[in-house]
């Protein structure tokens, strides 16, 4: 063994981000002190990103199961059975730390991961979507950071050719010096030809394909002390740069070869590049792996085993083939023009081995590397401590709104609602010519060649999950499923990409772990689990001046079946004298202390300028109920428009609903309440659909025959007014898109 | 009838165009891969889908121009068959020489994707026939270098011959006069870069990119 003991030193463990503690764990596993090559596999493995260390107990917690699951988290994407034998493999993850340093690249590769994490599982990738976090837009670099990660999401998803259909974007301060970037691929495959990463069968061998590796992205385990190695250019950490044009080549020819029966598992290189590849495919199948590093496809002449191990270089994969299949294999990656070269086998030795110039450079066993992986069940605050910590009260003095029309004017005109045109005009989102939807409640893509289409929404409300991470975990579940309800899907499983600050703090735990039993809670009562996620934790920076802690930020990624595209509604209003009807929860007919209504509005906030108050709780059950109601009315094609109510309450909802037909409507207020509360209030669970003339009568039958379930039981009806005019609630039309339009053109162009 | 698609290592579209070919024409055209040196026998139609043919670092399409597959496809529009070039197609064409004029970045530098409301300069095309004349159609644009550019002799030329065929009823990339599509001399070759396959039926949110198919395809009949 080329071991330098004296390397390993108190500093260098430090570096690697193991605490001594966890470096016993690491003499114990291996039975012997680590060289720097194994040091830094250990320290990528029992990383946060890799190991779940702080988040896995928590995680277990989460529903993960249904019929029509086929595969939930462990694997590189969920996979969900959509029917007549093909399935839906989709995954969302954060990209946030990179996209902060340098935004085009940083947002790119994030895209070009989570492609990868799709397509490695035998789909074709068949929609992006992404959910974005900034910080105040006058703050001095935002402006940068997002044309930045705008422009890297399109180059990228543009290029490889998958159109990017839905997405959210939020602002707040909390996010100044820590941007998140969160990217989502859903793709299709048939049933029977999904693609798992564990490696079997021994002596079969391992081959790398794809782009070379080089220095790029060795930075948690890079060192900056001078006797690591001379060269200190090389040590220098470096954002990944992608290469949309050989994803692309990467995807074509991976689907190609998946075509065969080549292949006996497949894993992407992404973050932990060919550390966590090859560990994980050897750990899955219960076997060891041999690889000689020497025959690494190398970027740059003089690259160490260290950096080849710890390269985070885009656009690569591993595989395991079957035995004498490698020249059918070479053909078609010859043919894309990409690299190829068996560069190990697997053995039964239950090892990591790696040999470099002739000799032994690690030798690690896998089960310990596994098995005494660090976990932690570290602090946190119980809800009534959370609650006191956050100052959470219920608001006093709520004012009214003076003038309804005016607040909407300014409300659509914020940052928090302005149209997002200038972000989705850079986006190709048509790309495949099976896209049916973009820019309403949830993105929409045919399945190719079907009549059955995927409707897609990325949904999480940061400021409620601060005020109170269990309903804010809810919430974030429930708006995700309303979103597809909303477009006519029946919801079937999420993604979560999950960014927190430091688990260390006992107040930052609470938020994790009372948003996962929030998240689990409402998983489990809409039948609607989770099959894939992600953890970034740590996003919080005083760098820039700005909060410390990002808001929590629970990022949903919901996927639902429409099975017939030709019941799709959108969030437009259609046509003059259209019936305007909330379908809500019953409870809501009159307001309700406990409902807080106005606590956490965007009303209060950008008309106020107070943010506090409770965020607003969502009873499951009814959730389920109206979702089920307006499946129902949708499935018997008697609704001309529905659109979720969210961010800004019912005025704004309706307002949506007005741009996106161009045509205005007479609406009454509830005078149980007060203005505010009624057209700005963000109570959960409705809906506003239209219904037009003739289908009145049948809508009315439906409503009569009352509720077909106990949660259905649930949900009421309000005639709200009817379409028609050029006005809302007294302003025109044209005045509240010019306001909607404004910011983003000025922000940018001005 | 026969057509066929060429297919650049970093075509995206290629798929889309053989849809609506298929769809329109009724028969699956040929796939051709870039690296092919020859082009089905007899082929009736040509065309070069959009995409990023390999990988456009260099300037969009100026590889893709000198590809074996394209020396085949100057040499059929030599003969008359027609080509029609979609976005990076037009690209394609324009660097290969089969059109004048240059597509530069879009003059706001950012990607554009949008629907394009388009006028239809000249019904008197292969491609066109279809249409009505000063008609207004809905074309979705895609596309980061669309900005066309020509000099002035040259752009008076394409305007006096009504070699311009597709006009931006709004301004979109910058494109010298408005242009969205040319044909050369013999009006057999179009390049546009708007995306008319993405308009083919009812579930796209418009059909008048069928109406350009369809135009050929009948055409193409009249003429055999």
């Amino acid at each position: 063994m080329a071991t330098n003991a004296s390397q390993i030193t108190p500093e260098v463990v430090e570096q690697h981000g193991l605490s001594p503690e966890e470096y016993e764990r690491v003499l114990n596993a291996l039975g012997r002190e680590p060289n720097l090559l194994e040091l830094g596999i250990f320290s990528v493995m029992w990383s946060e990103h890799c190991s779940y260390k702080s988040s896995r107990l928590h995680l277990k917690k989460l529903p993960t199961e249904a019929e029509w699951v086929i595969c939930g988290p462990g694997e590189n994407a969920g996979v969900i059975d959509i029917g007549d034998g093909q399935a839906a493999i989709f995954k969302m993850e954060s990209h946030n730390h990179p996209s902060y340093i340098e935004p085009y690249q940083g947002a790119a590769t994030g895209v070009g991961g989570i492609l990868r994490d799709v397509f490695t599982m035998g789909a074709r990738p068949v929609a992006n979507a992404n959910a974005l976090r900034f910080g105040r837009p006058d703050h001095p670099k935002m402006k940068h950071l997002v044309q930045g990660v705008v422009a890297g999401i399109g180059g990228y998803g543009n290029c490889v050719g998958v159109p990017t259909v839905a997405g959210e974007t939020n602002f707040d301060p909390a996010y100044d010096g820590n941007i998140l970037v969160n990217a989502m691929t859903v793709g299709v495959a048939d049933a029977d030809k999904i693609f798992y990463s564990a490696a079997t069968g021994v002596g079969n061998p391992i081959v790398y394909v794809g782009s070379k590796t080089g220095r790029d992205g060795i930075h948690g385990a890079t060192m900056a002390s001078a006797d690591f190695e001379e060269d200190a250019e090389a040590k220098r950490p470096t954002v990944q740069v992608g290469d949309p044009f050989t994803e692309k080549l990467l995807i074509e020819a991976c689907l190609e070869l998946m075509a065969t029966d080549a292949i006996v598992a497949i894993q992407d290189m992404g973050a932990a590049g060919l550390t966590s590849s090859s560990v994980e495919m050897a750990s899955n199948g219960g076997v060891g792996i041999r690889l000689k590093m020497d025959d690494v496809p190398q970027r740059e002449e003089g690259m160490t085993p260290y950096e080849m191990m710890l390269s985070e270089s885009q656009e690569r994969m591993l595989m395991v083939l079957k035995p004498g299949r490698e020249p059918q294999a070479r053909a078609i990656f010859e043919k894309w023009e990409l690299d190829f070269a068996v560069i190990g086998e697997v053995t039964d030795t239950g090892r990591m081995v790696l040999d470099f110039e002739g000799e032994t450079v690690c030798d690690i066993p896998l089960g310990p590397l596994a098995d005494d992986a660090p976990l932690y069940d570290r602090p946190y605050l119980s809800r009534e401590e959370y609650t006191q910590w956050a100052k959470i009260t219920p608001m006093k003095n709520v004012p009214d709104s003076a003038d309804v029309g005016a607040d909407l004017l300014k409300l659509m005109g914020s940052p928090a609602l302005a149209s997002r045109r200038w972000i989705f005009e850079q986006y190709d989102r048509q790309v495949g010519a099976d896209t049916l939807q973009t820019g309403g409640d949830a993105g929409v893509v045919r399945v190719h060649g079907t009549k059955k289409a995927l409707a897609i929404s990325t949904d999480c409300t940061p400021r409620y999950v601060h005020a109170d991470p269990y309903e804010g975990g809810k919430q974030a579940v429930a708006e995700a499923y309303r979103n597809l309800c909303a477009v006519g899907a029946k919801p079937l499983a999420i993604t979560n990409c999950l960014n927190f600050a430091n688990p260390q703090r006992p107040e930052i735990m609470a938020q994790i772990v009372h948003a996962l039993d929030g998240m689990g809670e409402a998983c489990r009562t809409l039948d609607f689990p989770v099959v894939s996620g992600n953890v970034s934790l740590y996003n919080e920076s005083k760098a820039t001046g700005g909060g410390s802690a990002i808001l929590p930020t629970p990022a949903i990624g919901g996927v639902g079946l429409v099975a017939d595209y030709d019941t799709l509604t959108s969030i437009g209003f259609k046509g003059e004298g259209d019936a305007i009807y909330l379908i809500a929860p019953e409870f809501w007919a009159k307001p309700d202390p406990v409902r807080s209504h106005l606590g956490k509005s965007l009303w209060l906030k950008e008309i106020h300028g107070r943010d506090e108050g409770r965020a607003p709780p969502v009873d499951l059950l009814a959730e389920r109920g109206a979702g089920e109601i307006v499946l129902r009315l949708i499935e018997e094609g008697l609704l001309s428009a529905v659109h979720d109510c969210s961010d800004g309450g019912l005025a704004v909802t309706l307002a949506e609903m007005a741009l996106a037909g161009n045509i205005g409507a007479e609406v009454t207020a509830n005078d149980a309440y007060t203005p505010a509360q009624w057209w700005f209030g963000e109570d959960q669970s409705r809906y506003v659909v239209t219904v037009s003339p003739d289908k009145v009568e049948a809508f009315n039958a439906i409503v009569a025959e009352g509720p077909e379930s106990e949660a259905a039981a649930l949900v009421g009806f309000r005639r709200l007014g009817t379409v028609g005019g050029d006005s809302l609630l007294g302003v025109e039309v044209d005045e509240l898109r010019a306001a909607n339009e404004a910011f983003f053109q000025e922000w940018m162009e001005g | 009838m026969n057509t066929a698609v060429v297919t650049f290592p970093g075509s995206n579209c290629d798929r889309d165009m053989m849809v609506a070919i298929a769809e329109v024409f009724g028969k699956q055209p040929t796939q051709v891969w870039h690296r092919d040196t020859a082009l089905p026998d007899r082929v009736d139609f040509i065309a070069l889908p959009g995409g990023f043919s390999y990988g456009d670092y260099l300037r969009s399409g100026a590889m893709a121009a000198n590809s074996p597959i394209m020396r085949e496809v100057k040499a059929a529009a030599a003969r008359g068959v027609p080509v029609l070039g979609v976005c990076n197609g037009f690209q394609v064409l324009a660097e290969a020489g089969l059109l004048p004029g240059a597509l530069m970045r879009n003059a706001g530098q950012r990607f554009v994707c949008r629907d394009a409301q388009l006028k239809v300069e000249n019904t008197q095309t292969l491609f066109t026939a279809g249409y009505e004349a000063g008609e207004t159609i809905t074309i979705p644009v895609a596309h980061h270098d669309g900005n066309y550019f020509a000099d002035e002799a040259t752009l008076d030329a394409l305007e006096g011959d009504g070699r311009v065929v597709f006009r931006y009823a709004h301004a979109t990339n910058g494109s010298r006069r408005d242009i969205a599509g040319i044909v050369n001399e013999s009006g057999t070759v179009l390049g546009m870069m708007p995306h008319p396959e993405r308009a083919i039926e009812a579930a796209h949110g418009g059909t008048d990119g069928r109406r350009l198919f369809e135009s050929l395809a009948r055409s193409l009949a009249e003429a055999a």
